[in-house]
Order: C-alpha cells, then structure tokens, then sequence
C-alpha cells in the first residue's frame, strides 16, 4: 500500500509527512506537482506549506498543476485522498471538498497546539476514533478560517475552543463519500510523546487503514 | 581629481583618503563600475574596516571547529558524520525604514549565509530589541518586524524556534533586528565560498535582479539615521520567501549530486562581492558578461548591476562538463539559471558590458585591500557618573514582581512566537520563550540547544563584565538543558565607530566575550558588527548579542521543562550567592530609572562548576531554570505560572538581583544529593500562591499568570 506524498514548488511539510507514516508502518514516496501518472499509488497526502508562494489566493496556482488530475481521479475511484493545511486548501480550490478559506479571524498567523473533537467517525481521517473523543494537534496558519455558505460538507473534527472563527468550529471536513479530507491541523507533528503529543497518530493510523478497506 | 567625480565617491560613501587607495591600486582613476564596487565592497558593513583590527582577538579555535570566521557561516563538527553550521547578522538599519520588508529580508539573507555551506537551515532565531510600546511608532515597528519575520520565515519553510524581545528607552530611533540561523549537514556535503579552478564557470541561480537594495550596505547600514531617513527607502531590499524556498531546494540538490565546486550568496554587495570573493579566496581572476544577467527591470547600468542587493540569488561555480545537470536542476525547481562568467587564470577580474570592459581590477583588492582603521577609543567620561547611580530599593516584593511580569521584555512572549511556525521539521523538543531552544539531530541520540543573549545595559555600565556575563547566561542556558557549550557566534550592535567612546565600549565588549570564551573553552565562530546604531547623535547602549550552541550527547530523555513541578518539590538555588547588586537590572528599568551602579563580575572557575553540573542534572531533575531577567523571584514565578501551582520562599534569599551562574532545581525531597556549597534550598512548591517571604503579601498564581501572559498583548492595546 503505497501513498504518494505531493510536492508543490513551497511546499514544506512532505518530510514530516513521509517520517510520520513510515513511523507508522506505511510506505510514502514524495511525487513532484507534474507527475500526470499515480497509478502506483493507492492513496495520496497533499502536504502543508505554501505551494506556489500562496500567491494570488492559497491553492489558486496548485490547483492547475498537472498532478492534479491524478488527485481527482484517484478521489472519484474512491482512493484515500487527504490534504493537510495547505493540501486542504488546494482540495477545496480544486473542487474536491466543499467551502474556502479566508484569513483567521484575528488576522494573525496562529501556531500553537489545539484540541480537536471527533463530530464524524466515518471519513479517511476518523475511522475507528470514537465520536466526541478529543484529539491535541498543532495548528499553523494564516489562512484558517473554513467557510461553506453550500454547507455541503462533513466535519470529521472540530475544534474544542474556536482559534481562527472557522464556520461550525470546523477543523476538518470530507466529501459525502469520507474517503477526500481536509484537516488544517498538522496530524503529523504530532508523533511523539518528545514533541508534545502522539495524537496524530490516530489520525494518520487511520488514514493507512482506509488504503487497505478502499 | 575631478570635483565631479569627488561627489560621485563621497555620494556612495567614501572618503577622499578610500578614494585614493583605489587609484593606487589601479594606477589610474576607477570606471564608474569599478568605483561602485569599490564603494559597496569597502563599505563598514562589508568591509569590516573599524572592526577588523579587534575583531582578531576572539579565540577561534578548537578541535571541533571546521570553519571558522570569514566564510559565510562557521561551522562545527557535532560527530556521528554530522556538522552544524551557524551564523548571526543584523537588519537594523533597513528594519526602521521599513519594518516588514528590513525583517523579512534579514531572515532571507541569514538563511542564505547557512545553506550557501551545504547546510540544511533547521531554525532560526531573532534578537528584536524596539524602544518602549507607548509610543505608536514603537508598537508599528515591532508589529511590523514581528509581521517580517513571520511572512518570510513561515512561507519559506524553516522554523522560527526562538529568540528574545526587548523594550529600553535606547532603541527608541533605532530598533536591533537580529537574526540567527542553525543548519545541519553530512560532512561530505560541504561547500565553501571558492571560484575553483580556471575553466569553472559561474552560474547565476535564482531572482532576476532589480533595482531594489542599491547600496543597501553602503548607504543604508553604514551611516546613521537623521531626519531624511525615509528617503532611503529605495535602498531597502524587497524579499520573496517562495524563490528562496525553491532556491534553498534547487541548492541542496546541487550539494547532493555533488555538482559544484564551490558557491557564494548574493547578499550585501550583491554580484561585486559574489564574484570577487570566491576568485580572492581560489586566486584565480574571472571573466564576467552582465549582458548574461537575467533582469527584471531594462537599461539597468553596469553600476546598478553590480551593486543590487536583489533577494534570493545565489552563484555557483562549477566545472565545464556539469553546467547542463546544473542548469536541468534549476529548471525543474522552476529557478532561473544563467552562466555570467568563467574563471581564469591570473587575479583579473574583468567585467563586460555590451561588449565593452566596464571593470578591470584585481579580484582579491576588493576584500583584501579594504581599510581597516584602529580608531582611538577612549573611556567615557561620564561612565563613573552612571556607575555612582543609584540601584532600586524594594518595599514592596510582591508589587515588584508583578510590575516585571507585566514586562512585554520578560512577560510571555506567545503573542511573538505563536505568529511563527516553531515546529517545522519535527525537531523541536523545546521551543520558543525558554531559556534555550533544544532541536533533536533525527537519527542520532544528539540534541542542538541555542540560546541568544543581549543585555545593553549591563554593557552600558560595564562593557567587559557585561560581554562576559552574556556568554556565561547563554552557556548555562544551553547547560539546563542538558547541553555543553560548543561555540559562540556573536552580533556586536553599537553606535558610530567614529566615537572614541563607543570604540572602547566595542574593544572592552569584544575583550569580555573572549575571556569568558577562553574560559569555557568555546570558540567564536562568526560573527556580525553593526555600526552606526545612533540616530541624531546619540548612540545605543553598547548591545553584543550571543548565540551559542551547545551539544548534548546524549539528550535527556526526559529534558526539564519549567511546567514538571508537582506539588511538595523542593525549590533549590544552585550556584554562588548573589551579592545583592540591582545594577542594569530589568528591575531598575521597569521602575524606570536610568541603568545605574556596578554590576558583579562573573566568576570563571564557579561558571565552569556551575554550568557541568546544570548538565548532570538535567538528565534527572525535572525542573531547571536558569536565574536571568527579574532575579530569582522571576525565575521561580515562571515556573508557577508553567505548573499552575504555588511556591513559598521560607529563606531569606536575594529576590531580583540577576547576578550570574545561578539556576533553580525542582525536584522531590531527598531526590538529588547536590553540593553543599553550591546549592540551598530556599522554598517548596505548594499552594496556588506565589510566596516570595514570610512577611510578604501573598499572589495568587492566577493572578501573575494573567499578568505574564497578557503583558505584551495590553502594551500593544490588544
């Protein structure tokens, strides 16, 4: 079972990504943003970072990428896709989760770690966590705040305390069908009991379960 | 001497006498190119010209080192095939022209300096010192830098892992904007700053060059600032993190495949200091075409090309047979790559513009040939005045503890540090707002801790004790984390060196970093001068900032932290007893009095004693906090508000002083044997009031907690 990890120009997250998932046992290759074949791969990670600069609006440019197909294709087959951060920004602009996102409501870059409640047990993200079970996660972003005025998507997690005025609480969201989802915490900084938490865990474990169900 | 030309030399910043050692050289009078470069590359913050002559006093050596001073980073061997690379410099100037952009580019040139080694940057730290939040341009500046360093650090993919902040009426027209950065690399991976052979060709890497940042280090960061100071904001640079992010991945991968012999940052100076210092360093000349420049702005003159300070280039030398894989790099990172020159044999540098030769001038003259002045110092005169000063008293313990807490300089710095990505790379075992940052070395038992140390008015007062103190507070900072101190890298921010007075303070500063280095064992391994730190005339107090990295190998499993307190501990104090003094205080500057008095002088053999045992300790006791800012009553606060929990002092011990070589241990009764005549237990950890004596009104944890945590958000109005 193999996932591929995208790297955009600006991306900065695929190391951490690809070191969290083999901690867990999983196997991640980084794939750069104009691979147009992921055949290989039964799933795939769009990390967090600033792809493309985040010029012009976060996600607009990656959303043109030629690996972007791949990523559509692979979600419409029913393949595990999650974005991180910025990975869930790009899948909101590409069309593949529901809303947007604009700046957090105190206009200021947050990174600090917050607490997640699982509202949807059902999705890539969540399988086997227990709804209202909490999670402790990084955040770090700017542009946070998740709004849907189509309220078309699910919310796999929220967060506890609103940090960023995200529209429901919301922290991370999937399609109807739970295998597309978008987290803007950082599950993969949190690993390891040295750094703070190992909650993160469960949320990438789940996420290398789904590749072997789908 | 044309007075034509005379204005054109003194308009880019030179004297008549510099005017005059470059016709010497030449034999003839310069070009209008030759004379540009001259001008940036001879300026105070290239050339070093009024520091150099003291600068040879550090001591730089050690079986460790791999790089010393002079590169573009020092470097240091931390075993296992690992080597760290590290460097500090200064954005001062630019910084209070231009707040967001000063910042951002200081972060983007330090980042430069450390992967230009090999190295990958794995943090970075910024010293940002502003004058007091009360005034509005105050808090513009500080939102602005902050805002800076955030924009640029976040995007460009490194994480802002620490530093300090600070307020004094002495930074009120000249903000300090410091910053560090720390890399890793395989031995086998470093490059250093070298043309090569002849036959090697330069390869221009990254941003088109603008006009943006024309004479940034002649104009802007070697003269001081008077009414006409936004004028010069031509002269800022402009930075974009998401080229540097490419150019930072397209580099690594150059260093990987082994594809260039050697590679020098486009910073100061641009491409003059670019092309000149690797052909010094590999004595050979070069040929360079600025036709082959990739520009962004047309009809740019030859001067103009070889002075822009544009953001995010990089050159890189390399042999014949790669430039086609070093150019297919470049271009599937999406980075522009240009050949611009190729080196020869001799020591000519030749410079082509529209086929016709705009410079002609012996490479090593640039760097090598610059002036260095021994400017007289002398003792100021109104020091013994300041020294007579008097220290605070205090009636009120508690009411002075509070009034510290609510410092923005010693409050939580959160409102700072949650602006900045801390956690990147997942090496952050302790971060931002400690004594010192611990990043983990993955796939080794090793941990790197940094702390950075700045104290102007300690060095007001006493600019050798205050040196020394510094290296000593950074040393036993790296030291409660488990680690021992391996070098120093220091940036020296001062007022004109054309003042006698400030050059003592410079000669007695630089003379206190290296008698507490040379007791430590530690080498300065780089460094950055900053001059010109005045505005109207008055000078800064005299400002060295320390960054020092310490190894620890191994790294505690379990390295203390200031929230591990349980109720019951016993708080002890570990080194010598303070003597009492207030002197440069942060006390004596909370209750706003000028710095005055005589700070105590550091103790060499005890800081040794001190800092080893911090060390040992730190693999078993849970709490280690080193005693700085605010005294022991701080120290002990902090690790309430960490551990939610109360303390009470039941000995009668010195609250504030911050004299140095002290920490304080937390741990069960019994637990740790420690030394008799090093160490007391002064209180315990109960309650949820902090007690600081028997007679003393106690304060609610609560209470200081609030007080601590909103102390920069309520100087901002927030």
């Amino acid at each position: 079972m193999r996932t591929a990890v995208v790297v955009f120009p600006g991306t900065n997250c695929e190391h951490d990504v690809v070191h969290a998932l083999e901690s867990l046992g999983g196997e991640a290759d980084l794939v750069w943003h104009r691979e147009s074949n992921l055949t290989d791969f039964d799933g795939a990670v769009l990390p967090g970072g600033f792809a493309h600069g985040d010029y012009l609006r976060t996600g607009a440019i990656a959303r043109f990428s030629p690996v972007m197909t791949e990523i559509s294709r692979m979600a419409a087959e029913g393949a595990p896709v999650l974005g991180i951060c910025n990975g869930f920004q790009i899948l909101c602009e590409a069309g593949l989760l529901a809303g947007a996102f604009i700046a957090n409501r105190d206009l200021s870059f947050i990174c600090s770690y917050v607490e997640l409640e699982v509202t949807d047990a059902a999705t890539v993200l969540t399988r086997g966590l227990e709804v209202g079970s909490r999670l402790r996660i990084p955040l770090n972003s700017y542009e946070g705040s998740w709004v849907d005025p189509t309220r078309s998507g699910r919310i796999a997690l929220r967060y506890v305390d609103d940090p960023n005025g995200s529209q429901d609480q919301a922290a991370a969201v999937a399609n109807m069908e739970g295998n597309v989802a978008g987290i803007m915490p950082h599950p993969e900084r949190a690993v390891d009991e040295l750094l703070g938490s190992t909650d993160g865990n469960l949320v990438l474990e789940s996420f290398l379960e789904s590749l072997v169900a789908a | 001497m044309t007075i034509e030309r005379e204005a054109v030399h003194r308009q880019l910043g030179m004297t008549d006498t510099e005017y005059q050692s470059v016709i010497d050289i030449l034999g003839r009078e310069p070009r209008d190119a030759e004379l540009a470069m001259y001008s940036v590359m001879w300026s105070e913050h290239c050339s070093y010209k009024s520091s150099r002559a003291h600068l040879g006093r550090f001591p730089t050596e050690a079986p460790w080192v791999v790089v010393g001073p002079g590169e573009n980073a020092g470097v240091v061997d931390i075993g296992d095939g690992w080597l760290a690379a590290i460097r500090i410099e200064s954005h001062n100037h630019p910084s209070f022209v231009e707040p967001y952009q000063g910042a951002a580019t200081g972060v983007g040139g330090i980042l430069r300096d450390v992967f230009t080694m090999g190295a990958r940057p794995i943090g970075l730290w910024n010293q940002i010192r502003f004058g007091p939040l009360d005034q509005p341009r105050n808090r513009y500046l500080f939102k602005g830098v902050v805002a800076g360093i955030a924009g640029y650090g976040n995007a460009v993919g490194v994480p802002t892992v620490g530093g300090e902040v600070e307020f004094d009426p002495t930074y009120d027209a000249n903000p300090l904007v410091n910053v560090m950065c720390l890399g890793i690399l395989h031995r086998d991976q470093l490059v250093l700053g070298t043309a090569g052979e002849p036959g090697s060709l330069a390869i221009l890497l990254g941003r088109a060059t603008g006009r943006d940042g024309i004479g940034g280090a002649s104009v802007l960061a070697s003269a001081s600032f008077e009414d006409e100071s936004q004028d010069k904001r031509p002269s800022v640079q402009v930075g974009d993190p998401f080229e540097e992010k490419k150019l930072i991945e397209a580099c690594l991968e150059l260093y990987e495949r082994g594809l260039v012999v050697g590679v020098q940052d486009l910073g100061a100076a641009g491409l003059s200091c670019a092309v000149s210092e690797p052909a010094g360093r590999a004595g050979v000349g070069m040929d360079v075409d600025l036709n082959a420049v990739h520009t962004r702005e047309a009809e740019m003159t030859p001067p103009e090309l070889l002075m822009s300070e544009s953001q995010e280039r990089m050159m890189a030398f390399v042999a014949p047979d790669k430039v086609e894989e070093v150019i297919a790099v470049a271009d599937r990172w999406e980075i522009d790559s240009a050949v611009v020159g190729k080196v020869k044999q001799g020591s000519t540098l030749t410079v082509q513009h529209n086929g016709t030769t705009v410079a002609e001038i012996p490479a090593a003259s640039l760097a090598d040939d610059a002036p260095v002045y021994d400017r007289p110092a002398i003792r100021p005169s109104w020091l013994d005045d300041v020294r007579r000063r008097p220290e605070p008293e205090v009636d009120d313990p508690s009411r002075a503890l509070l009034d510290l807490l609510g410092d923005p300089g010693i409050g939580s710095s959160a409102w700072v540090h949650t602006q900045y990505d801390h956690m990147l790379f997942l090496n952050t075992v302790i971060g931002p707002g400690s004594d010192a940052s611990l990043l983990r070395v993955k796939g080794t038992n090793k941990g790197l801790a940094v702390s950075t140390d700045g104290n102007g008015r300690l060095c007001y007062l006493d600019p050798r004790i205050g040196g020394e103190r510094l290296v000593y507070e950074a040393a036993l900072n790296v030291a409660v984390t488990g680690a021992r101190p391996l070098a120093v890298v220091d940036n020296l921010n001062f007022g004109s060196p054309e003042s006698p007075e400030v050059m003592w303070q410079f000669r007695e500063t630089i003379e206190g970093i290296s008698r507490a280095c040379e007791s430590l064992g530690v080498p300065v391994v780089g460094g950055n001068v900053s001059f010109y730190n005045a505005t109207d005339e008055v000078d800064i107090h005299p400002t060295p900032v320390v960054g020092l990295l310490g190894l620890a190998d191994p790294m505690p499993e379990s390295p203390p932290r200031l929230r591990r307190a349980e109720p019951g501990m016993e708080v002890w104090e570990v080194g010598p007893t303070a003597s009492g003094s207030l002197a440069g205080s942060a006390l004596q500057r909370v209750l706003g009095m000028d710095p005055g008095g005589i700070p105590a002088a550091p103790q060499p053999e005890m800081a040794t004693r001190v800092i080893e045992l911090a060390v040992a300790l730190a693999h078993d006791v849970p709490v280690l906090h080193d005693v700085s800012d605010g005294g022991l009553a701080v120290a002990l606060a902090e690790i309430c508000i960490a551990s939610s929990l109360g303390a009470r002092i039941d000995q009668d011990v010195d609250l504030f002083s911050e004299d140095p070589h002290r920490f304080i241990a937390v741990f069960e009764t019994g637990a740790i044997p420690l030394p008799d005549d090093l160490a007391r237990r002064v209180g315990m950890i109960a309650g949820d009031e902090i007690i600081l004596g028997p007679d003393v009104t106690p304060i609610p944890v609560a209470e200081a907690a609030d007080v601590w945590h909103n102390a920069i958000p309520r100087a901002l109005g927030l």
